[in-house]
Order: structure tokens, then C-alpha cells, then sequence
């Protein structure tokens, strides 16, 4: 890295693979996959996530990521929907039959499946 | 730290020795990589023994003393190799007040095992730990690396059996 | 925008919080430097080495306010400036990620979820006080973290973030991880350097104080993971900015590792000054079971409680030192009626004995007896005698140790003897123990309105302490009973209860 020319080009390039812009009819998933979010069992989440999506041909407008701690322990593994436009979905307790229906109804459908979210899902 | 000193004869093959003075040429000679020897060691031959102290302390130009040292200073090196399954339970400050203890106290009682110590066939060997981080799983236990959360005594107790039946 | 309040956002758990050193948690991908850099990483880096000299960037850091997120609060940019003052041409900068107070994790989910956050604060630091070349120290239980802050370092190297004339601006900089080895001890600063040297990691007298004669006996700056996450935000943002955050001596945030009898357990980053009530009530959403909150523990073994009745104080370092607590590294247990404070006490001078490094006599000989004592306490044979006893071991033990292991040892027994001297008292003058934890001095009941006379507990005890005859009301021979409590977990009437 010579110039901070150099940094903004990545910037340019990269900014919205993680922000997702309205219109732009992308999704980003991630998965919380620090020591926690992996001993609860995000492994195999993010993985069926990564087969949905490639299965359903879904590849060039959904990205399927693993991220860090979002700090909320208890319910683990977590799952986050991005999509320009729209707010963002915190899933919670995941698993990979969640993630089944999660990416027919919402990811597919546009539908979020309200009682898997954190706002809807008890201790 | 009292660490238990294995009465085992040591096992070690040419091939593990290989790999050990590999690590050692790695260094250039920088002795304060001595802990990183270490833990590569022990990667390799899953302990400490003191034929393998010997080869470090050779193979570095250190005094053995200090390879002795280091190793009985840090909780992460053992002396005494471990079991094929090796089970530490956390009684960090969370998993503690979550009843932590019952939990370690049931697994010694089944293994018929204290901490530092392993089972005569060699199949679990047991140890309390520090937090893992696994805080809102309270209380935990690790077994080979994989956490085990939301223990109870009877829990932790089937856990371990149903690995015996193995 | 289309809403769907179904996120964390919309959860009283998050409302309070705002978020500095996590702000890339849980958003980004850990190990892209392409993600990192989309959110603005490395360009409070390129900022620095293009338009700003190193004085400025001290200056910087000393107008936040920004304080050691370690524990000790001591002021960064303080800190920095004895560094960079040296007249030295080799100085190092060392990070601090020996996290090892049970009961946190704030710096090992940093590290796993923002590892090139690191990166940039300490190439920061060693722009600002002339050092080349840095060591992050992370404790070997965490291989996640140092699997991704390994990866994090070499995708630095290889974009040239790291290395020779970064930026063009001829500043050369270049990081090494070292892992620990398991000694809590190693959190200590001085132990650390005597740690990445290749030693055991016992801890060294000061003066010389790091900045003057540290790692490897050069200038050091040495601060913890949380510290050096905020310092690109600081750089970026400005010195107002972070300082518009926070109390009058406390800038920013704080990360917390919420646990114990709590129905949020998790971590959270607050405002300095947010009050303990709002952490407990809104943020961690109460105490479960009904139950009331008692105590909350910071600081770890080094820390102390605050009680109940100070639940409206404002946490920051002043407030809580005042209150014989202290801020520690981030971990916060909440405790609950059910939680003896001698035992916990107990629990944390466990912990000091087991890893005190042995250098010295005070800590080393004065932690185990006093451990002793309490051991004593809690098994009803302690006598007042003890408690005057024991205080003044904790004085001696604080006043005669060279680290601060052993300075801040006997914390969690004078916190908790200050705040709860009446459940001490329980302990040695009536024999009991209020909240019912320890075992001795608890004797196990049947309340015989309850009892159906079902045997089911006779038949569980192991030493044949119950009897009685079928459909009427069992009794407990308190001196057989081993109080192993087995008789009160088959009870399925709640019959059975400890006193």
C-alpha cells in the first residue's frame, strides 16, 4: 500500500459487498461464527447456508458470510439478513432446518420468518 | 505450579524427533522463541516428557534447567501425557456460579479420577480449567476441543458415559 | 425502508448500548482485510502517516481522554508520550490480549471479530512513539482468535499495511504474535515482556518503567486489545468525538462480559456513566427466576463488589475505585441472593493461589494462608479472632507484593468483607450460611405439611439419613446426612429445603 489512492480503490470496490444498497436487489447473510457462536452449533448452519444457496442458484445476488461476535450468547448461533432497503433480521437459535425454511420463505420469498428472530423467540 | 511428572516410559519415534528439529532450525537461533518450541513440542508428542526437554534444551543452547523452568511454570505444558480423551471442565467465575462444581465433582466420581490425573487405560484424563469463553453456555466442559454447555451433573455424567461405551 | 422490528437493534438488550470497539463485530467478515478496509479500515492509519506527525497523533489520543481498557485506567496518551520521548532507535509496542480474569472474553471476541482493528492501533502507537516493530501476546486457549489474527497479519503484510514505507510515508512497521502458555500471572505487564522473551513469567520490579526499559530492555508501550481497538476510531473521528462520549474523567465506551445470574448473559458496550441499574435491568434484562439482584463483581480477581444498594452508581474508573470495586479488564458476574460473598471470596483467592508466580513471600505463602482462613470461615469453625485476623493478612499481602497479582489479591475478600460484614459475621458467630452455599453449615429439612411419604428420598441418600414409614412425613438424621442434596432434587412435592 503505497498511496491512499490504492485504500480507496479497495474502499470503492468493497463498500457495497458489506452495505448493502437499495435497489440493488443484494443480500448478505452472516453467521456468528466466534468460540461461542461455534460451540452453539454455527458451523453447520453457515454451511447449509452456503449449499441452499448455491442448490437454488442463488450465488450471484446472495452472500453467505462468517462474521464475529454480536455479543448476545444465549442465542447463539445467530444469523443476520442484510438487504438494501430493508431493516435488518437477527436470527437466533439457528438451525440448518431453520436455515431451510429461512432461505425459501425470506431470502426467496422476501417473507422474514418472524418467529425465528430475536425479537420473537424466548429465552 | 505442582504438575504430576509421568512415571510412563517415553514413546518418542525417529519421525517426531524429525519434526522437532525442524521447528528448533526454524528459530535461527532466537532463544527467546523457547515457549514457541515448547508448544510445538507438544503439539508433536502431545507432552513434555524429559527426554523431550533434554532435545530442546540441546538443540537451543539453553540450560535444561530453564527448559524445566518454563515448563513447570506455564499451566499449558504437561509433564504427564493426556488421556485419548481429555476432559476439562471450566470453572471459570460464570460457569462457578452456575454450579460448576457439582459438575467437575460428578465426572471425577465416574472417571474414578482426580484433576492432572488419567484413567489407568489410558482412554480420559481430567482437568479443571479457566474460563473458555463460553460464558452463556454456563457451566461448560471441553472434551478434546468441543464444548459441552448448559451441564448438569447428571448431564455431564452421560456425556461421559455414553463416551466409555465407545 | 421497509421495517420489520426483528432485529437486535429493536431489543432493549441493544438500546443502551453503543458500540466503538465492536462496531465491526458481527458485521464484517474477520478474515477479509477487503471487508475491514470497506468500513474504513487502515484509513485512520493512512491519515497519520500522510498529513499528521507523531507528536500530533499523541496529542491526538491525550485530548480523548482515552484511558487502558486493561483495568488500571491509566491514560493512553500519556503513555504513549513517555515512549516516544525515549532518544532510542529501537522501541517495541506490545498489545496486551492475556486475557485471562475468568468470567471475560471482551478481548478474545475483538480479536475474532475485528482482528485488523489490532493491526491499525498499534502500527498507530508505533507512529506515534518511533517503534518498528510489535508483539501481540494472546493467551493459547483462544486458537480462533489467533488462527484469525494470524491471517489478519499476513493479508496486512502482504497489501503492504505492514512492512517498509507504509503509505509512502517511509514508516516501517512490522507485528509478531506470541502465545501464552496458560500463567494469568502474564496479564501483568511487566511478567508479559519477561513472557515474549522466553522466560517464566514472573514480573519485574519498576522502575525502570516499560516506557524506559521494557521488552527485551528497550522503550515499550504496552496496552490491552480493547485500548488499541478505539485508537483508529479516535484518529479517524477525532479527539472530540470519542470525548463527546462518557463521563468527565471516563471518555468513551466500555465493553462488558455480562454473566452470572443474569437473564442477558453476553457482551455489551456501554457509555461510560451508563449506571449499574441500567446494565442489570435493561441491558441484562433482570435477574432470572424471580430472584433479586445482590451484588455485582468487576474486575475479577483483582476487583471487587458492588452491592445492591449502590445499583444507581455511574460506572466508570473513579466510581468504582471510590467504591473499593474497580473496572478491570471488562468482566461484570452478577450475583444473586443465592450467591454466598464468602464463598465467591473464596473462589476468587482460589484462583491468586493457584497462580500466584511465587516471587514473592507476601503473595505467594500470604494468599494460600489467607485462602486457609476463609476455607476455615466457610466451614463454621472460623472465630471473630479470624476476621480481624484475616484483614490485616490482606494488608500485609497488598502492601509487601511486587505485582499488581499480588497488590490487588486480598480486593474480592476486604470488598466483600466491607459490603456484607453481617453475612461474615453469619458464618462464624451463628454457623450459617445465608445463602445457603456452603455445605457445612447447612443442614437439609423436610417440612412435614409437604411431605407425602413417598420414600423416594430414603431410597436416594446414599448414607441412609432419611427415614420414615411409607405416606407419612420422612425426617433427616442431620447427623448422618452428608449434604450431597440428592434428597431435595428427587423430591418432587418441595418438601425438602436447606438451612
Amino acid at each position: 500500500m503505497k498511496s491512499l489512492e490504492e485504500l480507496a480503490a479497495i474502499k470503492a470496490r468493497m463498500q457495497d459487498k458489506v452495505i448493502m444498497r437499495e435497489g440493488s436487489g443484494q443480500i448478505r447473510v452472516v453467521v456468528g461464527m466466534a468460540t461461542c457462536g461455534i460451540a452453539a452449533g454455527a458451523r453447520p448452519v453457515l454451511d447449509r447456508f452456503v449449499e441452499d444457496v448455491e442448490k437454488e442458484g442463488l450465488a450471484d445476488r446472495v452472500a453467505v458470510k462468517q462474521t464475529g461476535c454480536i455479543g448476545i450468547c444465549q442465542y447463539e448461533p445467530v444469523v443476520e439478513v442484510h438487504e438494501g432497503g430493508k431493516d435488518k433480521v437477527t436470527y437466533v437459535k439457528m438451525t440448518a432446518e431453520k436455515v431451510d425454511e429461512i432461505v425459501e420463505k425470506h431470502i426467496k420469498g422476501g417473507q422474514p420468518v418472524l418467529e425465528y428472530t430475536i425479537t420473537h423467540v424466548g429465552d | 505450579m505442582h504438575k504430576n511428572v509421568s512415571k510412563i516410559p517415553f514413546k518418542g519415534t525417529p519421525e517426531q524427533k524429525e519434526k522437532l528439529m525442524a521447528v528448533i532450525a526454524g528459530t535461527n537461533g532466537d532463544k527467546s522463541l523457547l515457549m514457541h518450541v515448547m508448544q510445538e513440542a507438544q503439539e508433536i508428542y502431545g507432552y513434555l516428557p524429559y527426554e523431550v526437554q533434554v532435545m530442546i534444551a540441546e538443540g537451543m543452547d539453553v540450560p535444561l534447567e530453564k527448559v524445566f523452568g518454563v515448563a513447570t511454570f506455564y499451566a499449558q505444558f504437561a509433564l504427564s501425557p493426556k488421556g485419548e480423551y481429555d476432559v476439562s471442565i471450566c470453572l471459570g467465575t460464570a460457569c462457578y456460579v452456575r454450579g460448576a462444581q457439582a459438575v467437575f465433582d460428578e465426572v471425577s466420581k465416574t472417571l474414578g479420577i482426580g484433576a492432572g490425573e488419567c484413567t489407568p487405560d489410558g482412554k480420559f484424563s481430567l482437568d479443571a480449567c479457566r474460563c473458555v469463553g463460553a460464558c452463556g453456555l454456563a457451566p461448560v466442559m471441553m472434551i478434546n476441543g468441543e464444548v459441552y454447555g448448559r451441564l448438569t451433573p447428571e448431564k455431564a455424567k452421560e456425556i461421559i458415559e455414553s463416551i466409555a461405551a465407545k | 425502508m421497509v421495517h420489520y422490528n426483528a432485529s437486535l437493534e429493536d431489543t432493549e438488550f441493544y438500546k443502551l448500548q453503543r458500540r466503538v470497539v465492536l462496531r465491526n463485530c458481527g458485521v464484517i467478515d474477520p478474515e477479509s482485510i477487503d471487508e475491514y478496509i470497506a468500513v474504513d479500515g487502515y484509513a485512520a492509519l493512512g491519515k497519520a502517516l500522510t498529513s499528521m506527525t507523531p507528536a500530533q497523533v499523541v496529542d491526538e489520543i491525550k485530548a480523548s481522554g482515552l484511558r487502558g481498557r486493561g483495568g488500571g485506567g491509566f491514560p493512553t496518551g500519556m503513555k504513549w508520550s513517555f515512549t516516544a520521548a525515549q532518544n532510542n532507535p529501537v522501541k517495541y509496542v506490545v498489545c496486551n490480549a492475556d486475557e485471562g480474569d475468568p468470567g471475560a472474553f471482551m478481548d478474545r471476541s475483538v480479536l475474532e471479530g475485528d482482528p485488523h482493528c489490532i493491526i491499525e492501533g498499534m502500527a498507530l502507537c508505533g507512529y506515534a512513539t518511533g517503534a518498528h516493530e510489535g508483539y501481540v501476546y494472546v493467551r493459547a486457549e483462544y486458537p480462533i482468535a489467533v488462527k484469525r489474527l494470524g491471517k489478519a497479519i499476513e493479508d496486512a503484510r502482504a497489501y503492504g499495511l505492514l512492512g517498509k514505507d507504509i503509505f509512502g510515508s517511509g514508516f516501517d512497521f512490522d507485528l509478531y504474535l506470541r502465545l501464552g502458555a496458560g500463567a494469568f500471572v502474564c496479564g501483568e505487564e511487566t511478567a508479559l515482556m519477561t513472557s515474549i522473551e522466553g522466560n517464566r513469567g514472573e514480573p519485574r520490579p519498576r522502575p525502570p518503567y516499560p516506557a524506559v526499559s521494557g521488552l527485551f530492555k528497550k522503550p515499550t508501550t504496552e496496552n490491552n486489545v480493547e485500548t488499541f481497538a478505539n485508537v483508529a476510531q479516535i484518529i479517524l473521528n477525532g479527539a472530540d468525538w470519542f470525548a463527546s462520549v462518557g463521563t468527565e474523567r471516563s471518555k468513551g465506551t466500555k465493553v462488558f462480559a455480562l454473566g452470572g445470574k443474569i437473564n442477558n448473559t453476553g457482551l455489551v458496550e456501554v457509555p461510560m456513566g451508563t449506571t449499574l441499574r441500567q446494565i442489570v435491568e435493561v441491558v441484562g434484562g433482570g435477574i432470572p427466576n424471580g430472584k433479586h439482584f445482590k451484588a455485582a463483581q468487576t474486575g475479577g480477581p483483582s476487583g471487587g463488589c458492588i452491592p445492591a444498594s449502590m445499583i444507581d452508581i455511574e460506572i466508570d474508573y473513579d466510581n468504582l475505585v471510590a467504591q473499593g470495586a474497580m473496572m478491570g479488564s471488562g468482566g461484570m458476574i452478577i450475583m444473586d441472593e443465592d450467591t454466598c460473598m464468602v464463598d465467591i471470596a473464596k473462589f476468587f483467592l482460589q484462583f491468586t493461589v493457584d497462580e500466584s508466580c511465587g516471587k514473592c513471600t507476601a503473595c505467594r505463602i500470604g494468599t494460600k494462608r489467607l485462602y486457609e482462613l476463609l476455607e476455615k470461615i466457610t466451614d463454621g469453625k472460623g472465630t471473630l479472632e479470624d476476621l480481624d485476623t484475616m484483614e490485616t493478612l490482606c494488608r500485609y499481602i497488598k502492601d509487601n507484593s511486587l505485582c499488581g497479582l499480588g497488590q490487588t489479591a486480598p480486593n474480592p475478600v476486604l470488598s466483600t468483607y466491607s459490603r456484607f460484614p453481617e453475612e461474615y459475621k453469619a458464618h462464624v458467630v451463628d454457623k450459617k450460611c445465608p445463602a445457603g452455599v456452603c455445605k457445612s453449615l447447612l443442614t437439609y429439612v423436610i417440612d412435614p405439611e409437604k411431605c407425602k411419604g413417598c420414600t423416594a428420598c430414603a431410597r436416594v441418600c446414599p448414607v441412609g439419613a432419611i427415614s420414615g414409614t411409607v405416606k407419612e412425613p420422612h425426617v433427616i438424621d442431620a447427623a448422618k446426612c452428608i449434604k450431597c442434596g440428592s434428597c431435595m432434587e428427587r423430591c418432587k412435592f418441595g418438601a425438602i429445603s436447606k438451612k
